[in-house]
């Protein structure tokens, strides 16, 4: 998302410039460049595949075997509903720039207007930057999948399949398109203007995500029996299958937001392996001095956290920024996945919050420390300091998790109060496959 | 005829049944089970989650022989199923 400019539409007249003219032409009017496009392309493909089946498997593994299917039919609803939902308003919600100007504040600084609904204009000759602007929404379009899908993790083994599919609808439309639009809809957004990095998502998907789980998990309650029922994962090789597929897909998601086959993409895809396989490595450790041994469920965890957090820094920082990222994510994120969790006694079944939300804004915050040149990184913005690029990023940080917890907050008490949001004991014990889908993972 | 019962390690199947073949017993019953004895359950731990596992897995073998087999095919047992330390399991004789 480095610079979503103005969408110039091309008529079929730019085709018939002579070369010379096109030169001229260039620097105002953006053409199609195929090897842009070809990557946004398969980018936008990595991007799906780590929502189905990536992170559906990575989460079914972790549940009980008589709840693999719900969560899995859950990350797979919520990927139909949020294309139909991008469809119909909101692509034009997250990415519509009516009315937008630098520094001035408007309706249009916090939520983009209608005017793309039902793709509106968007045609075959629309572009954006050097790509189809098909291509681009459809790009974006796999992000909104899968940020509500991986709140999914919070409430897991406990929600109604009707409530879920509600507060997705109204969360994505509250919370989803508009923090997607204030961080990256360009001049003019909220945040956008405040200079706040994040090149692929830290603070609009990752913290967005977690906060909402957490406040999920707290006003849906505990599952039935947490924390005296054991409650172990019940098939750790889909986890591990999960977790390797997010890997492989997360190169869509970090070096597929340049929205260009270019250096900064090389960049992103160096930095996203360095502190995934980094923050792999200190969770491991971690747990192995914590508890004695090393864990496949660990290992998997902190990779996961290392995506996470190098998600918002993926465009501007270098190789050392990401060895630091991916450190500092593994650790800190185990700790918050066992012992703050164990602590607070919240139960968010899959760790969303310990992984997403608390790696979301370990890189937020870091993403300021790692732009700048000292640790090889991009370089900050012309007259900003680190420690000036440091209170931006915790500011966006601080706007998001009020406004995601916030909302998040009211929309489940009223899904709570339309339908409710909890499935009821009986259906709990036996589990939701059998309970809500009438079917069971595993006929054996 | 005697009915010998035993409980072993899982691993020590393959080994317990060529002893059993080695000193004639003609055939043997294999049932997977759970137990605990001395050596008791271990734990597991998923995100610093601890559940301890009380029961552990183990291969129950029957076998029927004559009375005086008996003697050699218990020694036999015992001998394949040995690793020296606790859990090996139990041999029962009726």
């Amino acid at each position: 998302m480095s610079k979503i400019l103005k969408i110039v539409k091309i008529g079929a007249s730019l085709a018939l410039l002579t070369p010379m003219l096109a030169l001229a032409e260039e620097a105002a009017k953006p053409t199609l460049n195929s090897g842009d496009t070809a990557w946004m392309l398969t980018s936008t493909a990595l991007v799906l595949f780590m929502t189905i089946p990536g992170l559906s498997l990575f989460y079914a593994g972790m549940v009980r075997a008589k709840n693999v299917l719900s969560v899995m039919m859950q990350c797979f609803a919520i990927t139909a509903l949020m294309t139909v939902l991008w469809t119909v308003f909101g692509y034009s919600l997250a990415f519509d720039t009516t009315g937008m100007t630098k520094e001035a504040v408007n309706l249009n600084t916090f939520v983009g207007s209608l005017g793309k609904a039902f793709f509106n204009g968007v045609g075959r000759d629309s572009l954006t930057l050097a790509i189809p602007e098909t291509v681009f929404a459809t790009f974006q379009m796999t992000f909104a999948i899968i940020t509500p899908a991986l709140i999914v993790g919070a409430f897991a083994e406990r929600m109604k399949f009707s409530a879920l599919l509600l507060f997705m609808t109204l969360w994505f439309t509250v919370v989803y398109a508009p923090v997607a639009h204030m961080v990256w809809s360009g001049d003019g957004a909220l945040m956008w203007d405040w200079g706040v990095l994040d090149f692929a998502g830290g603070t609009v998907v990752h913290i967005n995500a977690g906060i909402a789980g957490l406040v999920a998990c707290l006003v849906l309650g505990k599952r039935k029996g947490f924390p005296t029922t054991a409650m172990p994962p019940h098939n750790l090789t889909f986890t591990l299958m999960g977790a390797s597929m997010l890997w492989v897909g997360w190169f869509g998601f970090n070096a597929g937001s340049a929205v260009a086959a270019d250096g900064s993409a090389g960049m992103a895809m160096l930095v996203t392996q360095i502190a995934t396989a980094m923050a792999a490595l200190s969770w491991m450790f971690a747990e192995w001095l914590a508890h004695g041994k090393p864990s496949a469920l660990g290992i998997a965890s902190g990779a996961v956290a290392g995506l996470v957090a190098i998600t918002p820094a993926s465009g501007t920082a270098g190789p050392m920024g990401a060895l630091l990222i991916g450190l500092a994510a593994g650790v800190i994120c185990f700790l918050a996945s066992t012992r703050l969790k164990r602590a607070l006694g919240y139960d968010d079944s899959l760790d969303v919050f310990g992984v997403h939300a608390v790696g979301g804004i370990v890189g937020a915050i870091l993403t300021g420390l790692c732009a700048d040149i000292s640790l090889g990184g991009k370089g900050l913005a012309e007259g900003m300091s680190v420690a000036a690029q440091l209170w931006v990023q915790t500011k966006g940080v601080l706007f998001t998790i009020v406004y995601s917890a916030i909302l998040s907050y009211g929309l489940l008490k009223l899904v709570d109060m339309l339908i409710g949001l909890r499935v009821n004991d009986e259906q709990e014990t036996e589990g939701l496959d059998i309970a809500l889908h009438d079917e069971r993972g595993y006929n054996l | 005829m005697k009915l010998i019962t035993a409980v072993i390690k899982p691993f020590k199947l393959d080994d317990v049944r060529e002893a059993l073949s080695e000193v004639g017993a003609q055939g043997i019953t294999v049932t997977e089970v759970k137990g605990f004895g001395r050596q008791k359950g271990h734990t597991e731990l998923y995100r610093g989650a601890e559940y301890v596992v009380d029961f552990l897995p183990k291969i129950k073998i029957e076998v029927g022989v004559s009375d005086d087999l008996a003697e050699r095919v218990i020694e036999s047992i015992s001998r394949a199923a040995n690793t020296g330390k606790v859990g090996d399991g139990k041999i029962f004789c009726v």
